[in-house]
């Protein structure tokens, strides 16, 4: 605590009006430097334009979509992409564009849940598996036993017992993800433990979730951050690969996954009931990768060489 | 050597009996009784009973847990609900598509990959190299199913020169097995022969500004020689990890692969047995599935030893 203190009275005199929001006065002594090379890097201005977009159609969906996404109208069936219908109907009618704005609330929904879920369940794990050597191997073999599977597999597992329903998926994903946080956050642990200043933390007698949470936990928050972008976009692909297996969110709710699916079976009439949500879908995890890389070399100086 | 192989196989224990654990604890895991369950709302109480006493429900825990692996052990996973058949029997059935699948999508994507990665490596920032990693990152984020379905769309709807799902037996008649395995391959090795080729491209990087890399030019050795025979060989090596890894997303991703196209192998069985709730197949293909990717990564980890010389696991 005390370290911390010293350090925001440094800076407030080396620096005192560095809130007046310049990048190019961010300097690389600064804390936020990484956002400024972040905000130097087109791919990922890029991203986060697209992102917001996504966000502002999942957010405003029932303002921005001309129609009610479950609207059946059947003298409308299979319309190719129009003025009244920017992305076309489908075999029922329904607005394909209304339904991805609609489906865009699903992934950002479950993207975010996820990364939580999976952030919250892996550090525990990884903090009390890399901090006390007694329970680690045991963790660790856990771990080991959930990665044997490959995601999409336990993915389909776990809905298969729990039933389809969005908060389960949200579980289900957070349980496949959370291995791979922990291996992470334990890594860092067993760097961190052997630091002088938990050695001192210790000395004075913090207790051991103190010292978890401030010392640790706070040290390994950057390589986290970059790791809980790329779960958002693998949630979001295994999300929608779920939603096109029929094993995901109930049917009735319109996602980008089972809107391809539904797609699928008008291939040869209308193209544009898959393609459009598909679209969407690839464009929403490339996004969030290419911010997750951006990050990366923002926040790891070492990587920025390369 | 035998000592570190033999310890590796010991090893294998526990996560195997980890992996088993949690595949019998998801049966547990069904809200409600499991046997109402997987029989639904029109099974009568009888039924509901007998299937309890079938799978053991009504024994402890761990008896139950202890008498399925040993069952597991001997490849005895049960029988079918809904197939009335045993359930071994019917994943047995449905390996070729699979296995194959999975096998011409690897080569593919090593074959892409390799050239594409040593190429991107040698002429850094190239157009070609550029190429590359748009179409790695593309890899990276296009749902496989997705892909298939663009695939089909170009290949089978407009252009009419594939089938656009299905699957002939290659003791049939081998031709078509391949014509309608080529979407199906491509759309399941996209993702990882970009990864692959990225992976092979930064090795390079690393390897090419080697001292005995230089030393070989030194040499007077022609440029090819020293890529292929000196370079690549030494960058390879961490390739085989990612390999490793690709199998394993292979094996995840042909599930959906095989819904897109049609394909009656065990990831279209695993999708339509949770439609079914067939639990005894569930849980046996995702057992069979975990075990495979295990073994795999073992082998990897053994093929490090002979590969490369610089490691020397359990002997010293």
């Amino acid at each position: 605590m005390a370290q911390t203190e010293t350090r925001t009275t440094i800076t407030q005199v080396t620096a005192p009006r560095a809130r007046r929001f310049r990048l190019s006065s961010i300097t690389p002594s600064s804390r936020y430097y990484w956002l400024r090379l972040l905000l130097e890097n087109p791919a990922a201005v890029l991203s986060i334009g697209f992102i917001g977009l996504i966000v502002v159609l999942a957010v405003l969906a029932s303002w921005i979509a001309p129609y009610e996404p479950t609207f059946v109208n059947p003298a409308e069936r299979l319309r190719p992409p129009s003025r009244e219908h920017w992305f076309g109907t489908d075999d029922l009618g329904r607005d394909v564009f209304s339904r991805a704005v609609y489906g865009a609330r699903i992934s950002l929904v479950v993207g975010l849940a996820v990364m939580v879920g999976s952030m919250l369940l892996g550090s525990l794990i990884g903090l009390i598996a890399g901090y006390y050597a007694r329970v680690d191997t045991l963790l660790m073999r856990i771990m080991d036993g959930l990665e044997a599977f490959p995601s999409i597999l336990l993915a389909i597992a776990i809905m298969a017992t729990l039933g389809s329903a969005l908060e389960n998926v949200i579980i289900a994903l957070s349980v496949v993800y959370a291995p791979n946080i922990a291996r992470l956050v334990r890594s860092t642990t067993l760097m961190n433990k052997r630091q002088p200043y938990v050695e001192s933390a210790r000395a004075i007698g913090l207790r051991d979730s103190v010292i978890l949470r401030r010392y640790i936990f706070l040290n390994s928050l950057s390589p986290l951050i970059v790791q809980c972008t790329f779960v958002v976009a693998f949630a979001i692909l295994a999300e929608s690969s779920l939603s096109y297996l029929g094993a995901g969110v109930p049917p009735g709710i319109p996602t980008w996954g089972n809107m391809v699916s539904d797609g699928q079976a008008q291939l040869q009439r209308a193209w544009w009931i898959a393609v459009f949500p598909g679209m969407f879908l690839f464009l929403t995890v490339l996004a969030v990768n290419l911010l997750g890389d951006g990050l990366r070399d923002a926040l790891d100086p070492r990587v920025r060489k390369r | 050597m035998t000592a570190y192989i033999l310890r590796r196989l010991l090893l294998l224990i526990p996560v195997l009996l980890v992996v088993g654990v949690i595949v019998f604890t998801l049966i547990h895991l069904i809200p409600g009784d499991p046997a109402a369950v997987m029989l639904g709302r029109e099974a009568t109480r009888e039924q509901v009973e007998a299937l309890r006493e079938r799978l053991g429900l009504n024994e402890p825990f761990h008896v139950q847990f202890f008498k399925w692996f040993t069952n597991v052990l001997r490849l005895d996973f049960g029988n079918s609900l809904f197939l009335d058949q045993p359930v071994t029997r019917a994943l047995l059935d449905r390996v070729q598509p699979t296995g194959l699948l999975t096998l011409y999508s690897l080569t593919l994507a090593v074959l892409i990959a390799i050239p594409a990665g040593v190429v991107a490596a040698v002429r850094r920032n190239s157009l070609l190299d550029r190429l590359l990693m748009v179409f790695s990152i593309s890899g990276v984020a296009i749902p496989n199913f997705f892909f298939g379905i663009l695939l089909i769309l170009l290949f089978a709807v407009i252009l009419g020169w594939l089938p656009s799902g299905g699957y002939v037996d290659i003791t049939d008649d081998p031709v078509e097995h391949l014509k309608h395995m080529v979407m199906p391959t491509l759309a399941l090795s996209f993702s990882a022969a970009g990864l692959m080729a990225r992976l092979v491209r930064s090795s390079m990087l690393d390897v090419l500004h080697d001292d005995y890399v230089r030393t070989a030019y030194a040499k007077g050795l022609p440029h090819r020689h020293v890529i292929l025979r000196h370079a690549l060989r030494n960058a390879l090596i961490p390739f085989l990890t990612i390999v490793g890894i690709s199998l394993a997303g292979m094996l995840g991703g042909s599930v959906v692969i095989e819904t897109v196209f049609n394909i009656p192998g065990m990831g279209r069985l695993l999708v339509q047995s949770v439609t079914r709730r067939d639990f005894p197949v569930v849980q046996a293909a995702v057992m069979v599935v975990a075990a495979v990717e295990v073994l795999v990564m073992l082998l990897v980890d053994i093929l490090y030893v002979y590969i490369d010389p610089r490691v020397r696991y359990g002997s010293d």
